[in-house]
């Protein structure tokens, strides 16, 4: 029995606000059901904020590391001797760190919820959904086992495929949940073969156990995955690469971030906590899970920092682009959540060397702050204005002040402004991308400037530029929409000052992150340039940005059109797997297959009709047949039989 | 316990039915028989838990009794954990088959006795160590079916009436050739049972003889591909309750039979085999998925998606290792339950709108959101979602097929693996215009939510597809040491 026994409550007090309003809500709850989910969760968030005190300050430490903790531990099924499923929670720096954070995050989403949801018809469901997704999620950030953080996996697709589609009769809604539920479950495909792999030769599901084999240079498990391969690539790399691609659909990477975009028809808190601050960032949970093998193999974390780095720059592009404002802040979290990739891409284990985790958590963590604020500000806008698309705000600074301070908080830390949490977490990535590859390091300085653009041009549009006309004035929401904001808003300017490598650290140890003044000359100048540019362009309603879009010519339009990267999969989906596989199948299974089954009840048809016509009841003919028959076997006979 | 019981008590209610007059008292009497049986499957499975505690031998309550003696075909029935499960599953779907066809109309004496005469067929021959008997009961099992397609089915129901009873009977056919051919190759035991043929080593020539008759025989029972095609026809002609039967009992008699008699007597027979078989699983569960895709109508739907995740059956079996077996068996239950389910849901829209086109559907959750929450919890379980019991059946057999070092086996696993996405695509697109999306038909609107029958058939299924999803320790404690007797047969020859 250890001091963290209770910690399963942590995750089983969400699943059982989704038992409760998922059976009773519609009938009994449809009013309370909000309360009930909320009131729920506020005690898993304090639990979780209780652990992290116990973890991090009272009795995580061993000696000056921090240790692994296995709260709970129970054998689910059993495959072999070595291999079965656990279900268990164990407690580590980064996991506790995401109990918190995603604790905190839907906890200021329900309460947001509970202003911005009221009246829906739904709204009990709508809770009972949110605590699915908090459960899962939570089970996934405390797993011990592979298989363990592969099941929660699906289900926390499966929650967000619920959530996305929560307007089930928008076909648009329909269509992006089964977008998102598709695009990401192929990526799981390789998720499943790569965990086969691994457990395969790893001879364990177990992550510490798995990580000890494999990582151990002499062990027969290690050389034996290290000297396996298909098609020339070492099966340890296959392994962590369709991890990986599992990894990279869930975190919306390139190319398999199609699916993030349209999952913004979901109802707009839900972007906030799926798509922005937890959900999303598995994929770099995931990588950080298994960091130790990906660091004994270079061509993985190859990958993982191309992937990372494309999908930054690739992102930012985009969101200079786009007019829908929940769309921009999709782009721009897949832009962030390719900063934390590359960052474990060009990091490494021990001491310096592994400056680039702690800084991929750290930006985990500050961006799951200042994110899912922008996301619940622009819910309170859209809230505001019944439009998604900027082209139907302005002037809106006069009409929500809460809404736009904290909005204003949050681009200036995604922006990287000093003092702002986003600051810190970002000048670490670019120092440890600095360190490792100047390429990477060049184009997160680009990326990091855009960023800056891209979103004072979204909060000039929204707050500044032509004066709106609000209708049926509400004003700016209820206190439960008010007061997550500002709460946010305190994180998203504060939570840089936490000192994450004192926590965070590839070997447990605290890491001392030096502050260099002459580095962070270069962000911030990109930075407040970018800022620049967004306000001289879109502070005052003017012809500016047509102009320069018109100056862009294909660029733009390209952006625009997101790089043409949906109508490629379009293509291939509707083309080639429906109609060169699909219909073709069914095909051929109604006209070979089955024509073949059919011929051969044809053909017995026939042939009894033929022969049927022998028993004709005449005596003669029989007699024919029996000297036939005689005659026959004598021939036989004779042919054959030898003495 | 005596086994015999599990025989009488649905023969008995079969004959008092057909005493029973008016459509009340015999509905109630068949629901008596379901929850009869229901309870003493239950009751079956803790004497079993605690019988196996105290003794191991591979089969319990064996009883055995000379049936025929000059052919020596015994009445020998006995069972093990695998056969317990299959037990309870049989007890399962035919309550909740009853319980949808409650409103049964049409001829409903004849109805409600050919569905509780038929699980006798079923018990029969999951309980029977005698391969004789055991054929003896498939027959039972297999030709009320033809009568209620033909009668009480929809569509060209004589058409796949038919070619249903064509089919299995060629099954059959085949089945009877392997069971003579062991019979006569068992020199000194010639016998026909289990137990006895099971000591006795045929020599491998015998086995590559007889292996496919018997394999391919019950195979076509379960939608061994190519012989899957009365599979579609069959199920959407057939009533609900038929369907469920005929997708949640009888298919698994040919998984079961697979296992148990072919490769379990015939285990070199079966590794000599197991490539092809391996090539045609693996065929069969993406080729079915491909094929489900494009599939309009819900049964059809589900029919084509039966031949995919039986598949995984066929594949399980043929791995031959110690998970993958259990994976089989695994997939066996999950697949009875949920395909029932799928079928009840679909039987439950189809009663109210008319209609099974998935275009001529759409956003029945706002009408009748029980149902439609159940299609989309089935739909779920389908596609293999944790916490339900096709996750666990399949990544039992991915793993156990892993197990299996070699290019092929694991080249043939991602095949299967692969067809995850495809199941995906064709669950989601069936839910996405049929249960969201908006009203097509505005007609609709006065539909009503599922009666008591309904939802008390739905959670049933339900219960037993989340226990096996959430607690899948139990059923795998359960079946695994008969799985281990399997293996200790087939797993020495390498």
């Amino acid at each position: 029995m250890n001091s963290y026994s209770y910690t399963p409550l942590i995750t089983l007090l969400p699943l059982a606000g989704f038992v409760i309003l998922g059976i009773f809500g519609r009938k009994y709850f449809n009013k309370t059901g909000g309360l009930i989910g909320t009131g729920l969760l506020l005690i898993s968030a304090i639990l979780s904020l209780y652990t992290a005190y116990q973890y991090f300050f009272v009795n995580g430490k061993v000696g000056d590391t921090y240790q692994t903790i296995t709260a709970v531990k129970f054998t689910w099924l059993t495959f072999s001797q070595h291999v079965s499923i656990d279900m268990g929670i164990i407690l580590d720096p980064i996991s506790v760190m995401m109990l918190v954070v995603v604790t905190f995050v839907s906890l200021m989403v329900h309460i947001f919820s509970l202003g911005y949801m009221h009246g829906e018809e739904r709204f009990a469901t709508y809770y009972a959904f949110l605590g699915l997704f908090t459960f899962s999620m939570l089970g996934l950030v405390v797993s011990s086992n592979l298989f363990q953080i592969y099941m929660f996996w699906e289900l926390v697709g499966v929650s967000s495929y619920l959530l996305i589609g929560y307007y089930f009769d928008r076909p648009s809604a329909v269509a992006a949940s089964k977008k998102a539920f598709i695009v990401t479950r192929f990526a799981d495909l390789g998720f499943l073969i790569g965990i086969l792999v691994l457990a395969f030769y790893g001879e364990s599901l177990d992550f510490a156990t798995i990580i000890k084999n494999l990582s151990t240079a002499q062990s027969t498990q290690f050389v034996a995955i290290t000297s396996a391969s298909f098609l020339g690539i070492s099966a340890i790399t296959w392994g962590l690469t369709l991890v990986f691609m599992g990894g990279a659909g869930k975190s919306a990477m390139f190319p398999l971030h199609i699916w993030l975009p349209d999952a913004m028809e979901g109802p707009t808190p839900v972007s906030a906590l799926i798509h922005a601050a937890t959900m999303v960032v598995a994929g770099v949970y995931l990588v950080a899970r298994l960091f130790p093998l990906f660091t004994i193999n270079e061509s993985a974390l190859e990958i993982v920092r191309i992937v990372g780095v494309t999908s930054a720059v690739f992102a930012a592009v985009i969101a200079c682009t786009q007019t829908d404002i929940k769309r921009v802040l999709a782009y721009s979290t897949m832009s962030q959540i390719g900063y934390m990739m590359f960052a474990l891409g060009v990091s490494s284990t021990g001491g310096e060397n592994g400056l680039g985790y702690t800084a991929s958590m750290f930006h985990l963590f500050t961006h799951a702050f200042f994110k899912s604020l922008l996301f619940l500000g622009a819910g309170a806008v859209i809230h505001m204005v019944h439009s998604n698309d900027m082209k139907d705000m302005g002037g809106l600074r006069k009409h929500m002040p809460i809404t736009h301070i904290s909005f204003l908080v949050a681009c200036l830390a995604i922006a990287g402004v000093p003092f702002f949490s986003g600051f810190f977490s970002k000048e670490e990535i670019l120092l440890a991308a600095y360190h490792s590859s100047k390429t990477v390091y060049v184009l997160a300085l680009l990326t990091s400037g855009l960023t800056a653009f891209y979103m004072f041009r979204l909060y000039f549009n929204i707050f500044w530029n032509k004066d709106t006309e609000v209708h049926g004035h509400h004003g700016e929401g209820t206190f439960a929409m008010k007061l997550p904001l500002i709460l946010l808003a305190v994180l998203a300017f504060g939570a840089g000052y936490i000192p994450f490598g004192q926590f965070v650290s590839t070997d447990g140890k605290a890491l001392e992150s030096e502050f260099h003044l002459a580095f962070s000359v270069a962000p911030v100048a990109l930075g407040l340039l970018g800022i620049a540019i967004a306000a001289w362009m879109y502070m005052k309603p003017n012809e500016k940005p047509q102009r320069v879009a018109n100056a862009m010519g294909g660029l733009y339009k390209a952006a625009y059109r997101k790089f043409y990267i949906d109508e490629i999969y379009l293509f291939i989906t509707k083309k080639i797997i429906f109609n060169l596989i699909g219909r073709p199948a069914a095909w051929i299974d109604r006209n070979i297959i089955d024509g073949l089954m059919n011929g051969i009840a044809a053909v017995t048809a026939k042939t009894s009709a033929l022969i049927k016509g022998m028993q004709s009841g005449k005596v003669q003919n029989y007699a024919l047949y029996f000297f036939g028959g005689v005659a026959a076997l004598l021939i036989m006979f004779i042919y054959f039989w030898r003495p | 316990m005596n086994l015999s019981i599990l025989l009488i008590l649905p023969l008995a209610f079969s004959l008092i039915l057909l005493f029973v007059k008016g459509q009340k008292q015999v509905r109630s009497v068949a629901l008596t028989a379901a929850v009869a049986q229901l309870g003493l499957s239950i009751v079956l499975l803790f004497k079993f838990l605690a019988e196996r505690a105290k003794c191991n031998s591979a089969f319990l309550f064996e009883s055995n009794y000379t049936w025929f003696k000059q052919l020596h075909i015994n009445y020998h029935v006995g069972v093990d954990g695998i056969s317990v499960s299959m037990i309870l599953l049989t007890a399962f779907v035919v309550l909740a088959g009853i319980l949808v066809s409650w409103n049964q109309e049409k001829l409903y004496k004849e109805f409600f006795f050919l569905l509780v005469f038929l699980s006798m067929g079923a018990y029969g021959f999951f309980i029977s160590l005698d391969v004789f008997t055991m054929f003896f009961f498939l027959e039972v099992a297999v030709i009320p079916k033809f009568l209620l397609i033909g009668i009480w089915g929809s569509g060209k129901k004589e058409y796949s009436a038919m070619k249903l009873a064509l089919m299995l009977m060629a099954g059959s056919a085949l089945v009877f050739v392997g069971l003579t051919g062991l019979y006569y190759n068992a020199k000194g035991a010639v016998s026909f049972d289990l137990v006895q043929l099971s000591l006795h080593p045929f020599a491998p020539a015998v086995q590559k003889m007889f292996f496919p008759f018997a394999f391919i025989g019950f195979g076509i029972f379960t939608a061994l591909f190519p012989f899957h095609t009365w599979v579609p026809d069959g199920h959407s002609s057939a009533p609900t309750a038929a369907s469920m039967f005929l997708a949640g009992i009888s298919m698994k008699l040919g998984g079961y039979g697979c296992l148990r008699v072919a490769a379990y007597l015939m285990p070199d027979a079966a590794h000599y085999y197991s490539t092809i078989i391996i090539v045609l699983a693996s065929i069969a569960i993406l080729y079915g998925a491909f094929a489900t895709m494009m599939q309009t109508d819900l049964k059809y739907i589900n029919a084509y998606s039966s031949v995919s995740h039986t598949a995984f059956v066929i594949l399980g079996i043929a791995m031959m290792t110690k998970t993958s077996i259990n994976g089989a068996v695994m997939q066996m239950i999950s697949h009875g339950l949920m395909t029932a389910l799928f079928f009840a849901v679909i039987g439950m829209i189809y009663e109210r709108t008319h209609t099974r086109q998935v275009a001529q559907l759409g956003g029945l959750l706002k009408v009748m959101p029980f149902i439609s929450s159940v299609f989309v919890i089935v739909g779920l379980c389908s596609l293999g979602l944790p916490g339900m019991s096709g996750f666990v059946a399949e990544m039992t057999v991915f793993m156990g097929s892993w197990e299996r070092a070699g290019t092929f086996y694991h080249v043939a696993t991602i095949i299967a693996a692969a067809s995850i996405v495809v199941t995906a695509v064709y669950i989601l697109r069936a839910v996405g215009s049929a249960i969201m999306g908006p009203m097509n038909n505005n007609d609709h609107l006065q539909l009503t939510d599922a009666a008591w029958n309904e939802k008390t058939a739905a959670v049933l299924l339900l219960v037993g597809i989340l226990v096996m999803g959430l607690a899948p320790f139990w059923l795998n404690d359960l079946i695994n040491p008969g799985t281990e007797v399997i293996m200790q047969k087939i797993g020495m020859i390498k």
